[in-house]
């Protein structure tokens, strides 16, 4: 009898270990994604006063936007903030600690303002990464010198910048505005948010309509023969089979076969319908079964036609579970990837897409790109965007259980 | 005029075209309230205009979009002096493509001289012209339909019926496009293959030990003979997906046995909303979180133990790759474990076993084919599984059954074969078909047979 009691004892106890091994996981998984990418949302930006000289900008007295020596005069404002630098090789290291956004960021200034040539500006421009890597305290400043990618210099200079309340570090405002960039200071997800959106509005649109007719075919109208069970059991295998599959259909029917753009949304959210067409599906036959009999053959009785009872009784009560379906579906969508690498979705690009035609990346695939990015500014910011994406599929979630919750009806 | 505009002309088009019908159908029989002499309910016949209206034109638009460049493409050629029309397929692609740059305002390739531009200016006047035509023709199909369906309006015709024939159409095609999925996967995959396999023979691709897919673009090029035995790649898959298994399936198993027989209501309600999260988290994270996380903690914790460890261990991914099918294992057995009927656990309960007892010697059993189903979904999601092999595991072809070494799978190898530029003919991309060929049908044989024990083990109980 101990025997046995002890036998239940450790059959619960692995039972509990299982359970728990599972929760650990979540648990150390947020808390090294947050501790990882936390730091990402901060930037470190440096004062600097720049004076928008002519002479430099516009030699002829011509200003060319294109052509205009920004880099210069940023330079110029560094040196006369650390007057101190003097030797060549010092100057290029002293150099290398603004990011080169901020000739960009003086330039747009322009743009937008002519007005200012001649004057002197004081700008917030952002530190390169590796100074916004020590700030933050992801390069060990007291390693040995040949071992970090900063110098004791440009570490003194860092330092004093800070004495003078000239470096501060605040909300990471281009990780949210710019596209991708090769510069970690400078590489933002909206281009990606922006991709992802475009090819999830494909998807709705062709992927909602088209699955919630297939499941009133198949619940309402079907007769029950071969080709409806050979239509059905297709279902079910095609929600299983591999999501790369569907990458290689899309590679060679959209994009060599009807020679549509690669890269574009429109391929891939024309891929990424195929995908969740059977989870709509079968979301969608399921709330249309729970639909009680009595409904329609009252509304039979009443003298309506078949059509007339599924369009005006039984799809508006099977709506709500309809649209959960959907939202789930949509939010698998958000999260694949595999497929989008086959149809060239993985390309680098800088320009924020603004058609279903121009070439775009979508959000888990710029996570793929920067993890793949050795600058260890990367990988904080892969963090931080998996963060995003992570609100996004929450927020998605959150609204399929809300929305069943309130529409839930039992019969 | 652009094809968004012509669609939402051709949606206002059917907007008007309802109202008059509806109209129509009324002033027939003398307006309101006689409504009764009319077969259909006077909707119905606005509706039946509007398809008259929509449905043609719309046929006639995606015809043009299919065929428009083909022909455009094939009269800008046709334009060419005869020293270019001459030229080999692949150059006047090339070439047709420049023009199409050219025309679109896009970087070209090639210096333009007089002949490159003058074709791109006959290819916008030919897009120029093919746009107008089209948006004639739309329309005027829109609106002669709309004439002719309007005037065939009578109280006798029988609107509903027609309306709800279209309907029904359009239903039996929607759901046939989950069959055409199944069969555009088929031929996609199986026509590439089999040009494939004309360059590679099948039993070299089957049963070859050795991997590495780099061709020779020159003759004279060294070290890529490009041999196409996928046998590494097979075992890496397998390697990966037993250690995934070894994870998720005991713990899966215990998890939902734990959930369903042990804990109380309250842990439940926590735990499994929890587990199913873990279902929920993209696998590209999943795959960063294998690469930047486990791989380093299991090279360190191996190689503190003595073993040689590859930083990109089949280990770190198998490991990665079990918890993720977790809650897929454990959410299956649960389903099994609860088809199974009370009466059984409540007799073992009362002849005096104990849960456990109860559990390992009459539940499971029972529940056995339902698992076993279920554990073959999970292998096929395993074989399929491709960010986290891609970023956590390697691109070496080992031909290895050690876990600490690294080894490459079935995904990544399309994967790598099939990002960045390519040529469509050469055997390094069509052996990423191949190699799709293979995953789809053991997948397919794995979810037929899973899905089939799966569903007739529940109907048995119910």
């Amino acid at each position: 009898m101990p025997r046995r009691r002890r036998r239940e004892f450790t059959f619960r106890l692995l039972g509990m270990i299982a359970t728990g091994i599972g929760i650990v996981f979540l648990g150390v998984f947020f808390s090294s994604l947050v501790a990882q990418g936390a730091s990402a949302f901060k930037q470190t930006y440096l004062q600097l006063d720049i004076e928008l000289n002519e002479d430099v900008l516009a030699p002829g007295g011509q200003l060319d936007l294109a052509y205009a020596d920004f880099d210069s005069l940023v330079r110029t404002a560094l040196r006369k903030e650390l007057p101190e630098v003097s030797s060549r090789q010092d100057r290029r290291a002293l150099y290398r600690i603004v990011s080169v956004g901020a000739a960009y960021q003086v330039r747009d200034l322009l743009e937008e303002n002519p007005g200012l040539l001649g004057t002197t500006q004081t700008l917030w421009v952002p530190a390169s990464s590796t100074i916004d890597m020590l700030i933050k305290g992801n390069i060990d400043a007291n390693l040995e010198e040949a071992l970090r990618p900063v110098s004791d210099r440009q570490i003194a200079w860092v330092e004093s910048l800070r004495a003078a309340g000239r470096l501060e570090t605040r909300f990471n405002k281009a990780l949210f505005t710019n596209g991708d960039s090769r510069e970690p200071e400078l590489a933002g997800i909206k281009g990606a948010v922006m991709g992802s959106l475009y090819m999830l509005m494909v998807t709705l649109v062709l992927s909602f309509p088209i699955g919630v007719a297939a499941a009133i075919y198949l619940e309402e109208f079907a007769p029950r023969n071969r080709w409806s069970d050979l239509i059905e059991v297709n279902i079910n295998n095609l929600a299983a089979v591999p999501s790369i599959v569907f990458g290689l259909l899309g590679l060679a029917v959209f994009i060599n076969w009807a020679a549509l753009p690669r890269s574009a949304p429109l391929v891939g959210g024309l891929v990424l319908t195929l995908l969740t067409l059977p989870v709509i599906i079968i979301a969608s036959r399921a709330s249309i079964k729970a639909v009680p009999p009595s409904i329609r053959e009252a509304a039979l009785g009443l003298g309506a036609s078949q059509t007339q009872v599924v369009f005006h009784h039984v799809l508006p009560l099977a709506m709500p579970g309809m649209l959960t379906g959907a939202i789930i579906g949509m939010s698998r969508a958000l999260g694949e990837s595999a497929p989008l690498l086959m149809i060239g979705m993985i390309a680098f690009i800088v320009d924020v897409p603004g058609s279903l035609t121009d070439p775009a990346t979508a959000l888990p695939v710029q996570i793929f790109l920067w993890a793949d990015s050795p600058e260890r500014a990367f990988a904080e910011r892969t963090s931080a965007a998996i963060i995003v994406l992570l609100g996004f599929l929450l927020v998605m979630n959150l609204a399929a259980v809300i929305l069943r919750k309130r529409m839930e009806r039992k019969w | 005029m652009q094809n968004t505009t012509l669609v939402l002309r051709l949606g206002l088009m059917a907007i008007a075209a309802f109202y008059f019908g509806r109209e129509r159908s009324l002033s027939l029989v003398g307006g309101h309230g006689h409504g009764m002499a009319l077969h259909s309910l006077p909707g119905y016949y606005g509706y039946f205009v509007a398809i008259w209206v929509v449905l043609p034109a719309l046929g006639l638009l995606l015809l043009w979009v299919l065929v428009e460049p083909r022909v455009i493409v094939a009269l800008v050629v046709s334009g060419l002096p005869e020293s270019y029309q001459a030229l080999p397929a692949g150059e006047l692609n090339l070439l047709v493509n420049n023009i199409r740059n050219l025309a679109a305002g896009d970087v070209v390739s090639v210096d333009v001289d007089a002949v490159l531009r003058d074709a791109a200016a006959q290819f916008d006047n030919y897009a120029a012209k093919s746009r107008q035509l089209l948006a004639v023709l739309a329309l005027g199909i829109a609106g002669l339909g709309g004439t002719i369906a309007w005037r065939r309006i009578h109280p006798d015709l029988r609107a509903r019926n027609r309306v709800e024939h279209v309907v029904r159409w359009f239903l039996i095609a929607a759901s046939s496009i989950a069959i055409l999925t199944t069969v555009g996967i088929v031929l996609s995959v199986l026509f590439e293959a089999l040009r494939f396999f004309q360059k590679v023979p099948v039993m070299e691709f089957l049963f070859g030990l050795n991997w590495s897919p780099q061709t020779a673009i020159r003759a004279d090029q060294v070290g890529s003979s490009g041999s196409f035995g996928a046998v590494p790649l097979f075992a890496g898959t397998m390697l990966i997906t037993a250690i995934a298994m070894v994870v998720a399936v005991p713990v899966g198993l215990m998890t939902a046995i734990y959930l369903a027989e042990y804990s109380s209501a309250r842990v439940r309600g926590i735990a499994k909303p929890l587990l199913e999260i873990l279902a929920g988290i993209p696998t590209v994270v999943y795959g960063f979180f294998a690469a930047l996380t486990v791989a380093p903690w299991v090279r360190r914790a191996g190689e503190a133990a003595g073993f040689e460890v590859a930083s990109e261990s089949a280990l770190a991914a198998g490991l990665v790759m079990g918890i993720m099918i977790i809650p897929l294992v454990s959410s299956l057995s649960d389903d099994a474990i609860n088809a199974v009927p009370r009466a059984m656990r409540d007799g073992a309960l009362g002849l005096g076993s104990t849960r456990s007892e109860t559990m390992t010697k009459v539940i499971l059993p029972a529940a056995l084919p339902g698992i076993v189903g279920g554990i073959l979904l999970a292998v096929s999601r395993a074989i399929g599984e491709t960010m986290i092999v891609v970023m956590a595991a390697g691109l070496a072809a080992n031909l290895t059954a050690n876990p600490f070494e690294a080894v490459t799978t079935v995904t990544v190898q399309i994967v790598t074969l099939l990002v960045g530029d390519q040529e469509f003919d050469s055997a390094k991309t069509l052996a990423a078909f191949a190699l799709g060929l293979m995953l789809f049908v053991v997948t397919l044989f794995l979810n037929v047979i899973g899905l089939g024990v799966v569903r007739k083990y529940r109907e048995q109980y119910d």
